[in-house]
């Protein structure tokens, strides 16, 4: 009988307040509202639609007293395999994330090596500069972008005023305009992250280098570039991921052959209220984006423990 | 060091100047006396004058404030309390599983997190009767979950880089925990509250994907009216919202750090 009471108070001992209450509050927070909601999703994608509210079916159902048919749907799977168009979504989402990451690595590499270098009155107000534009509203920033890259826009002005070109380039509503917007808005990202590791770097191991002989770029290549890694994968994780499903770029930068995942969804769910489809879409994204998480987990950790 | 590598910071401005013209582009434009942005007709505050003459956009904006602030709120005692998890109670029960939990928000796609709340609210309230319908509360709910995950990263790292032995010293004295938490940790921590707090409130208020899901009729955030404008093409009263924001951080940056350059100030003279 101990024993049983025993092991009860020891389940029991998260919900008692103090030390188990403060783990378990935000964990049931994050549990109903993170990561139940996503059972629901993987539910609705093997339904089917109908024109009602909501406008989907259940498919577990009750014919008659006690009898219930469920009736799985993989229709929405099939076509999503089958359909050319959804293909060529994920594929087109994957193509922007991983060019743009690329992007983010190369110009984002160089400003957050260079602030790491910075004196270190100056180190706080670089950075500061480097956060600023993500406190003003993304969306706004998106906005920018169309003033600057129309057919009449900023950029096209300039050029034909320089005499560098004649016409103007047609930049807004094609990929090319995605991946600036795309850049631009998750730079920062990219760098913090990246700044946090090559401020941390053991200086011992340069200053070896150094007294061997070895030349700044030589020294760059063998010891801070390889010692920096895990904080590159972990920013460029931070890019990737949310980009994959990013929907207000491509549709306000983007053309008709922006083929991405988060505006498709976004229009089955709007425009055609197909939450099945829609729900279906999402499901694969979210399998897609497992790897690269785990992924990000694991060099967060890596350079979490370097700090103990 | 910088200074001997020219090349490094001939990248490190032209970065800048990539992250900052269409800031100034956006601010320039809103004072310009054409509607035709890119045609400068002579400097003007009219398109200001019609912002605040624009009712839908300045109903939308009381209510994402609202629901920003409500937010923000919430979301800096979640957030703390599952940051002191994370970095103190290391052995309790749900620690991996809460880490796990309060990473995947920060890069979770928005559209995901959207429809899967949205299919959520519809099953409870098929089962439970609540929420009734979807409006303030749902967004609400919604904002408050990827909020939290970003202030769980701030509190969490002040956490990880503060002087524990003080706290320490306090327990050996024989201060109860509830009390060394008030008395020490709390204080130590406030920075760190109060950028979470700012960063929660304007995650919130510039949210459209999220909000589109979950919102229902007669709640339209800021983002929604702002962005429904926005597609059918440049706007010089977006340009002037903008600008707006825009002088509002940069003051509210100002301020910090000016305080922040005193408080400085003032330990350097106490040292």
């Amino acid at each position: 009988m101990m024993n049983i009471i025993g092991r009860l108070q020891q389940r029991l001992q998260p919900l008692v307040p103090g030390k188990g209450l403060i783990t378990a509050l935000p964990w049931f927070w994050l549990a109903l509202f993170f990561v139940l909601p996503f059972l629901f999703v993987l539910k609705i994608s093997l339904s089917e639609p109908q024109l009602m509210q909501p406008p989907y079916q259940d498919w577990i159902r009750e014919v008659e007293d006690g009898l219930v048919t469920i009736t799985l749907n993989f229709g929405n799977y099939m076509m999503l395999w089958e359909d050319d168009l959804y293909r060529g979504a994920l594929w087109g989402s994957f193509k922007v994330a991983s060019i743009s990451t690329l992007i983010c690595i190369l110009i984002g590499y160089p400003m957050a090596y260079a602030i790491s270098l910075a004196p270190q009155y100056m180190r706080m107000p670089l950075l500061m500069l480097i956060i600023l534009p993500f406190w003003t509203s993304f969306l706004l920033r998106v906005y920018a972008w169309i003033g600057i890259l129309k057919d009449n826009g900023l950029l096209n002005q300039v050029l034909m005023n320089l005499g560098i070109i004649n016409e103007p380039l047609q930049i807004l509503h094609t990929n090319i305009a995605v991946y600036i917007g795309v850049v631009y808005t998750y730079l920062p990202f990219f760098v913090l992250p990246l700044y946090a590791t090559l401020i941390r770097l053991d200086n011992t191991l340069l200053e070896a280098a150094a007294d061997l002989g070895a030349r700044p770029l030589k020294q760059f290549i063998s010891i801070t570039l390889p010692q920096s890694f895990a904080g590159i994968v972990a920013g460029s994780m931070l890019v990737f991921l949310p980009v994959m499903g990013e929907f207000v770029i491509p549709d306000l930068l983007g053309g008709p052959d922006t083929l991405m995942l988060g505006k498709l969804m976004w229009t089955e769910f709007f425009s055609n209220k197909d939450w099945p489809l829609a729900s279906s879409l999402a499901s694969v994204l979210l399998v897609v984006l497992v790897i690269p998480f785990v992924i990000m987990r694991h060099y967060e950790q890596k350079l979490a423990d370097r700090e103990q | 060091m910088l200074k001997r590598y020219p090349l490094l910071i001939a990248l490190l401005v032209l970065g800048y100047a990539f992250l900052y013209l269409p800031i100034i582009s956006l601010v320039v434009y809103s004072f310009n006396e054409s509607r035709l942005v890119t045609v400068w007709g002579g400097f003007s505050t009219k398109w200001y004058v019609e912002l605040f003459q624009n009712g839908p956009l300045l109903r939308a904006a009381g209510l994402s404030i609202k629901i920003a602030a409500i937010n923000a709120t919430i979301a800096v005692v979640l957030g703390t309390l599952s940051a002191l998890a994370l970095v103190r109670f290391r052995r309790s029960r749900g620690h991996a599983s809460l880490g796990v939990m309060s990473a995947a928000p920060l890069v979770m796609p928005e559209v995901i997190v959207g429809l899967s709340l949205l299919l959520l609210f519809v099953a409870m309230e098929d089962l439970l009767g609540w929420p009734k319908g979807r409006g303030q509360i749902t967004i609400l709910i919604a904002h408050i979950t990827f909020s939290m995950a970003y202030v769980t990263v701030i509190v969490q790292s002040r956490l990880s880089h503060m002087d524990k032995s003080i706290e320490e010293a306090a327990l050996d004295l024989g201060a109860r925990p509830i009390k060394v938490f008030f008395t020490i940790t709390l204080p130590m921590i406030l920075p760190a509250l109060g950028a979470g707090w700012l960063l929660a409130f304007t995650l919130s208020m510039d949210d459209l994907v999220i909000a589109s899901f979950v919102s229902g009729p007669g709640s339209t955030t800021l983002p929604m009216v702002v962005y429904s404008s926005v597609r059918l093409g440049v706007n010089p009263q977006i340009n002037a919202l903008a600008t707006i924001i825009i002088a509002v951080v940069a003051l509210a940056v100002l301020i910090a750090a000016i305080s922040m350059y005193r408080q400085e100030l003032k330990n350097q003279r106490k040292a």
